[in-house]
C-alpha cells in the first residue's frame, strides 16, 4: 500500500498542508504577512487536490481550474501586499492588534 | 309642514355653525332665531290641526337601515302627544333664541352658541316626532350631544368642562339602559316601530324568561330598561347628579334644555310607551316610587341651596318627579299636562334668574342679592308670576296640573299611590317654601351685595324682556286654557288614543271626584309654605341661621345634596380610577409594553450592546470566526455522514 | 519500492516539513524561504502526477513572483518581528484543537471516500495520450475556457493596476521635466524685450 502511490497519498499531503495553514493563522495571528503566507499554503493544498483528482479521473479540467486558482492567488497576494505596504506607510506598523478601526 | 318644522332648525344650525364667520354675529342670530320662530308658529298650526282637529298622520321620509328582519325608517309621527311636545319645544326654543340674542350679547362665540341651540332643537324635534325606538334614540343621543356642547360652552372654565363630561357620562348610564331596552324589544317583538310593538304588546305581556336562577317577566324587564334611560335623561333619583352641575352652562341653555324640554324627554318616552308600561304593574310601581322619591328628595335639597340656578335646578328635578309618579299611577295625561305647563313657568323662572344674574354681573349666590325689586321691576314681576304658578296658586297654570297629579295619586289604587300622594303633598309644601325663599332672598330686604354692583344693576333689554313676558302669559293662561283638553271633559277626543290606559277605572275621572279637602290640600300646603317663607326671610331674617345651627347635621346633609356626589365618588369614580390606573400602569405599561414593544426594544438594545463587544476590530478574530465556521460546517456534514 | 514512490515520499516529506516551518519559523525571511521550498517540492509532486505545465507555472508564478514579492515586502518594511511574536502561544491550544478537528475530519474523508459509479465517464475533457500536457491544456484553455481565461487575465490586470494605484505616492517638492510644457513654449513667452535706461539697471 505504501509502495503503490495512489490519489489517497496526494490527498493526505494536501490535508496536512491545509491543516498547517489553519494552525498557522492561529499561531501567527499578529503578523499579517505570515497570515497571508498561511493562506497561500492553503491554496496550494487546494491546488494539489485539484491536480490529484484530475489525474485520478483522467480529466484535464482539474488542471485548468488549478491555473485559475493560481491566477487568483497571485492577484490576491499582490493586492494584499500592496495594502500592507501603504498601511505600513501610514501607520508605521503592521501589528494586527493595532488594526482595530473596524471596532464597533 | 312637519318637515319644515323639524328640518328648519337643522339647516339653521348648519348655516350658523359652519358659515358663522361669513354670516357674522347678527346674521347667525337672525338665521337661527327666525328658523325656530317659524317652526314655533308652524307647530301651533300643527297643534290645532292635529290635537284639536283630530287629524293625526305619519310621514315616511326615507329608509334608514335594512338588515335582516330589522327595518328602520326615517318617519315623522304626528299625533296629539307629538303635537303637544312640538308646541312646548318650539315655543320655548324660539323664546330662548330671542332671549339669547340679548343674554349672550357680550360673548365672542355667538354664532356657535346659536348653532348649538338650533342643533338641540332639531334633535329634540327628531325625538318627539320619532315613529320608532331607533329614531327616538337618534334624537335622544342628539339632545345629549347638544346638552354636552352647551354645558361646556364656556370651555375655558374647567368646572364647565367637568360638568359637561359628568352630564354626558351619567346620561350614558341611562342611555345604556335605554339601548338595552331597544335591543330587548327587537328581540321579543322583532320590530322597533311603535305601531307594531304596541299592537303586539298584549300578547307578550304574560311571557317570562329565565335569567340566571330566577324567572323574570319580559314586559317588566323591557319597561324597567327603558325607564333607566328615562331616569338618566330626566334626572331622576340616582341619576340626577348631573342636572345641578349642568347649571354651569349659559342660563338660556338651562332654561331650554335643563328645565323645559330635554329633561322632559324621559317623561315623554314613558308616555309614548304607555301601552308597554300598562302591561307591567311592577314597572309602573317602580316609576311611581322613583318619581315620588325624587319629588321629595330634590325639594328638600332645594330648601337650603344658595345658588339661584341650583335652587331652580332642584325644583326642576322635583317637578319631574311629579310627572313621573303621575305616569306611574297611569295618569298619563296629567303628567303630560304638567310637562306642558311646567315648561312655561320653569323656563320663565330660569330666564328670569338669568335676567337677575345679568343685572348683577354674573353673581349667582342669593346670599349676595336682596332688595333688587326696585332695580329690575319687570324681572321681579315675571319671577313672581312664575313662582305663583309653580306653587300652585289658583288660576295660574301650575294649580291645574299639579293638583291634578296629586288628586290622581290620591284616587289611584296602585300599590305605591298612597306613598306618592304623601310625598307629593310634602313636596308641594317644600316647593312653595323654597320658591318664595328665592324671591324673598333675591328681591326683598336690604341688599347684601356691595354698593357698586347694586347701583350698576339694571333692567334687561327688551329682547330679553319680551320672551319673559310671553312666557309669563303662558305661565298664567296655559293651565286654564288647556285644562279641558288635557285632563278635562274633552280629553278623550283630544288624546285620540295616543295614551293607553288599561283597567276599568278612568283615573282622571276618579281624580275629579276626590274629597274637597284633598282638592284644596296642595293650595293649603302652598299657603303654609308661603307663610313660613315670609316668617323666615321677611319677618325674622335671623331665624334660618339659628335653625341651621340647631340642626346642623340635617342642614349639612341637605346642603351637600344628600352626599350623592360623595357616594358616587367613593363607590364608582374612585374604584374606576383605581381600576383604570391598574390597567394602565400594570396591564398596559408593565405587561403589554413591558413584554411587547419596550421589552423587545430593550432586549435588542441589550443584545446589541453585548454583541458589539464581539466586534473587536481585530482582523484575526474575523479570520478565526471564518475558520471556526468552516470547521463547524465540516463537522456537521461529517457527523451527518457518520450517523446517516 | 519503485523510483516513483521514492520520489513521492521525498517531495511529500519536503513539502510537509517546509509547510510546517513556514508556520513555525521565527524569522519571517526564513518563512518565505520555506514557502519557496514548499512550492518547489509541490511542483515536483505535480510532475509526478503528470501535470508538467502546472508544475512549471507554479515555479514561475509562485516562486518567481509571489514568493519574491513576499520576500521583498518582508525585507523592505522595517518591522520589529520580535514584537509580533509576543503572545505566540496564546492561541496555540485553540489552534491545535481546531486544526486537530479539521485533520480528523479530513482523515475521515480520506479513508472513507469512494468514486461514484460512472464518475470516470463524466470527464468533460479526457487527458489525451498523444499530446504533451502543455499542448493539451493549451487546446482546452484557448477554446472551451477562452472567456474564463480572459476573465483571469482581467483579474490580473485589475490586481496590477490596483497595486500600482495603492502604492503610488505623489511626491511634492520634486522638480521634474514637463515635456509637453516645454514643447508648447513659444518665443513670445520665453523672451521679453525690455528697454532699459542707461545707468539704471532693471
Amino acid at each position: 500500500m505504501l509502495a503503490e502511490i495512489g490519489v489517497g497519498h496526494y490527498l493526505a499531503v494536501a490535508s496536512i498542508l491545509f491543516t498547517l495553514g489553519v494552525v498557522g493563522i492561529f499561531l501567527n495571528r499578529k503578523n499579517v504577512i505570515i497570515i497571508l503566507m498561511s493562506v497561500e499554503l492553503m491554496l496550494l493544498a487546494v491546488n494539489i487536490n485539484f491536480v490529484a483528482f484530475s489525474t485520478y479521473l483522467n480529466d484535464l479540467v482539474g488542471q485548468i481550474f488549478a491555473i485559475f486558482i493560481l491566477t487568483v492567488a497571485a492577484a490576491e497576494a499582490a493586492i494584499g501586499l500592496a495594502i500592507l505596504v501603504i498601511y505600513f506607510r501610514n501607520r508605521g506598523t503592521i501589528a494586527v492588534e493595532d488594526i482595530d478601526m473596524l471596532k464597533g | 309642514m312637519i318637515q319644515a318644522i323639524v328640518f328648519l332648525p337643522l339647516f339653521a344650525a348648519i348655516l350658523a355653525g359652519f358659515f358663522g364667520r361669513q354670516l357674522g354675529n347678527r346674521g347667525a342670530q337672525m338665521v337661527t332665531t327666525l328658523a325656530v320662530t317659524t317652526g314655533a308658529v308652524l307647530s301651533w298650526i300643527v297643534f290645532f290641526d292635529v290635537a284639536l282637529g283630530h287629524n293625526a298622520y305619519k310621514v315616511t321620509l326615507a329608509e334608514w337601515m335594512s338588515s335582516g328582519t330589522l327595518d328602520v325608517y326615517w318617519a315623522l309621527r304626528v299625533d296629539t302627544l307629538t303635537a303637544v311636545m312640538l308646541v312646548v319645544v318650539n315655543s320655548v326654543s324660539a323664546l330662548v333664541h330671542w332671549y339669547s340674542i340679548g343674554y349672550m350679547s357680550h360673548d365672542p362665540h355667538r354664532p356657535r352658541f346659536m348653532a348649538y341651540l338650533s342643533l338641540f332643537t332639531f334633535a329634540m324635534l327628531m325625538l318627539v316626532t320619532a315613529d320608532n325606538l331607533v329614531q327616538m334614540f337618534f334624537g335622544w343621543e342628539g339632545v345629549g350631544l347638544a346638552s354636552y356642547l352647551l354645558i361646556g360652552f364656556w370651555f375655558k372654565k374647567p368646572s364647565a368642562n367637568a360638568a359637561a363630561v359628568k352630564a354626558f357620562v351619567v346620561n350614558r348610564v341611562g342611555d345604556f339602559g335605554y339601548s338595552l331596552g331597544i335591543f330587548a324589544i327587537f328581540l321579543v317583538f322583532g320590530t322597533v316601530g311603535f305601531d307594531e310593538v304596541f299592537a303586539k304588546a298584549p300578547e307578550i305581556a304574560s311571557q317570562t324568561f329565565n335569567f340566571l336562577w330566577f324567572e323574570a317577566d319580559v314586559m317588566t324587564t323591557i319597561c324597567l330598561l327603558l325607564f333607566v334611560g328615562a331616569m338618566g335623561k330626566s334626572a331622576q333619583l340616582g341619576l340626577h347628579t348631573w342636572l345641578p352641575d349642568a347649571m354651569e352652562g349659559p342660563t338660556p341653555v338651562s332654561a331650554l334644555i335643563h328645565a323645559a324640554t330635554m329633561v322632559t324627554a324621559g317623561v315623554f318616552m314613558v308616555a309614548r310607551c304607555s301601552p308597554l308600561f300598562e302591561q307591567s304593574q311592577t314597572a309602573l310601581t317602580v316609576v311611581t316610587v322613583v318619581g315620588a322619591s325624587t319629588a321629595f328628595f330634590a325639594a328638600t335639597i332645594g330648601l337650603v341651596q344658595n345658588d339661584i340656578k341650583r335652587v331652580i335646578a332642584y325644583s326642576t328635578c322635583s317637578q319631574l318627579g311629579y310627572m313621573f309618579f303621575a305616569l306611574g299611577v297611569s295618569a298619563y295625561s296629567a303628567g303630560i299636562f304638567h310637562l306642558f305647563t311646567h315648561a312655561f313657568f320653569k323656563a320663565l323662572l330660569f330666564l328670569g334668574a338669568g335676567s337677575v344674574i345679568h343685572a348683577m354681573h354674573d353673581e349667582q349666590d342669593m346670599r349676595n342679592m336682596g332688595g333688587l325689586w326696585k332695580k329690575i321691576p319687570w324681572t321681579f314681576a315675571v319671577m313672581v308670576i312664575g313662582t305663583l304658578a309653580i306653587t300652585g296658586v289658583p288660576i295660574l297654570s301650575g294649580y291645574y296640573s299639579k293638583d291634578m297629579i296629586i288628586e290622581a295619586a290620591y284616587a289611584s289604587h296602585a300599590p305605591a299611590a298612597r306613598y306618592a300622594f304623601t310625598m307629593g303633598v310634602i313636596a308641594a309644601f317644600f316647593t312653595a317654601f323654597y320658591s318664595w325663599r328665592l324671591i324673598f332672598l333675591t328681591f326683598f330686604g336690604k341688599t347684601r351685595s356691595d354698593q357698586k354692583t347694586f347701583d350698576a344693576a339694571h333692567e334687561s333689554p327688551p329682547v330679553m324682556l319680551i320672551p319673559l313676558l310671553a312666557l309669563a302669559v303662558g305661565a298664567v293662561f296655559a293651565g286654564m286654557t288647556f285644562y279641558p283638553y288635557f285632563v278635562g271633559d274633552y280629553r278623550a277626543e283630544f288624546w285620540n288614543g295616543t295614551l293607553t290606559m288599561l283597567g276599568d277605572i278612568d283615573i282622571i275621572e276618579e281624580a275629579h271626584h276626590v274629597p274637597t279637602l284633598i282638592m284644596k290640600l296642595p293650595v293649603i300646603m302652598g299657603g303654609v309654605g308661603l307663610a313660613l317663607a315670609v316668617l323666615f326671610y321677611l319677618l325674622i331674617p335671623s331665624l334660618p341661621k339659628t335653625l341651621a345651627g340647631a340642626f346642623k347635621p340635617v342642614y349639612l346633609f341637605h346642603l351637600n345634596k344628600w352626599y350623592w356626589d360623595e357616594l358616587y365618588d367613593a363607590i364608582i369614580v374612585k374604584p374606576s380610577l383605581w381600576l383604570g390606573r391598574l390597567f394602565w400602569k400594570g396591564g398596559d405599561g408593565r405587561i403589554i409594553d413591558g413584554l411587547g414593544p419596550d421589552g423587545i426594544a430593550a432586549t435588542v438594545l441589550n443584545t446589541a450592546r453585548k454583541s458589539r463587544t464581539l466586534q473587536t476590530g481585530y482582523l484575526f478574530h474575523y479570520a478565526f470566526a471564518m475558520l471556526i465556521a468552516v470547521v463547524s460546517i465540516g463537522t456537521f456534514f461529517a457527523l451527518g455522514a457518520v450517523t446517516g | 519500492m519503485g523510483i516513483e514512490a521514492l520520489a513521492f515520499y521525498l517531495f511529500a516529506g519536503v513539502t510537509v516539513m517546509s509547510g510546517a516551518m513556514v508556520v513555525l519559523s521565527k524569522n519571517p525571511v526564513h518563512c518565505v524561504l520555506y514557502l519557496i521550498l514548499a512550492f518547489f517540492s509541490t511542483g515536483g509532486l505535480f510532475v509526478l502526477m503528470g501535470a508538467e505545465f502546472l508544475a512549471m507555472i507554479l515555479v514561475i508564478v509562485y516562486v518567481g513572483a509571489v514568493a519574491v514579492l513576499f520576500l521583498f515586502v518582508v525585507m523592505m518594511l522595517d518591522i520589529d518581528f520580535a514584537e509580533l511574536r509576543a503572545g505566540y502561544a496564546q492561541y496555540l491550544p485553540f489552534g491545535i484543537v481546531l486544526g486537530g478537528i479539521l485533520a480528523l475530519q479530513l482523515a475521515l474523508i480520506g479513508f472513507n471516500w469512494q468514486t461514484g459509479p460512472g464518475a470516470a465517464d463524466l470527464g468533460a475533457t479526457p487527458v489525451p495520450t498523444d499530446k504533451t500536457n502543455t499542448e493539451a491544456i493549451g487546446q482546452v484553455l484557448y477554446t472551451e475556457y477562452f472567456f474564463a481565461f480572459h476573465g483571469a487575465a482581467m483579474v490580473l490586470l485589475v490586481a496590477m493596476i490596483g497595486a500600482v494605484v495603492l502604492t503610488l505616492r505623489e511626491r511634492t517638492g520634486v522638480k521634474r521635466q514637463n515635456v509637453s510644457a516645454q514643447n508648447a513654449r513659444t518665443a513670445r513667452e520665453a523672451v521679453e524685450v525690455v528697454s532699459v535706461e542707461t545707468r539704471e539697471g532693471i
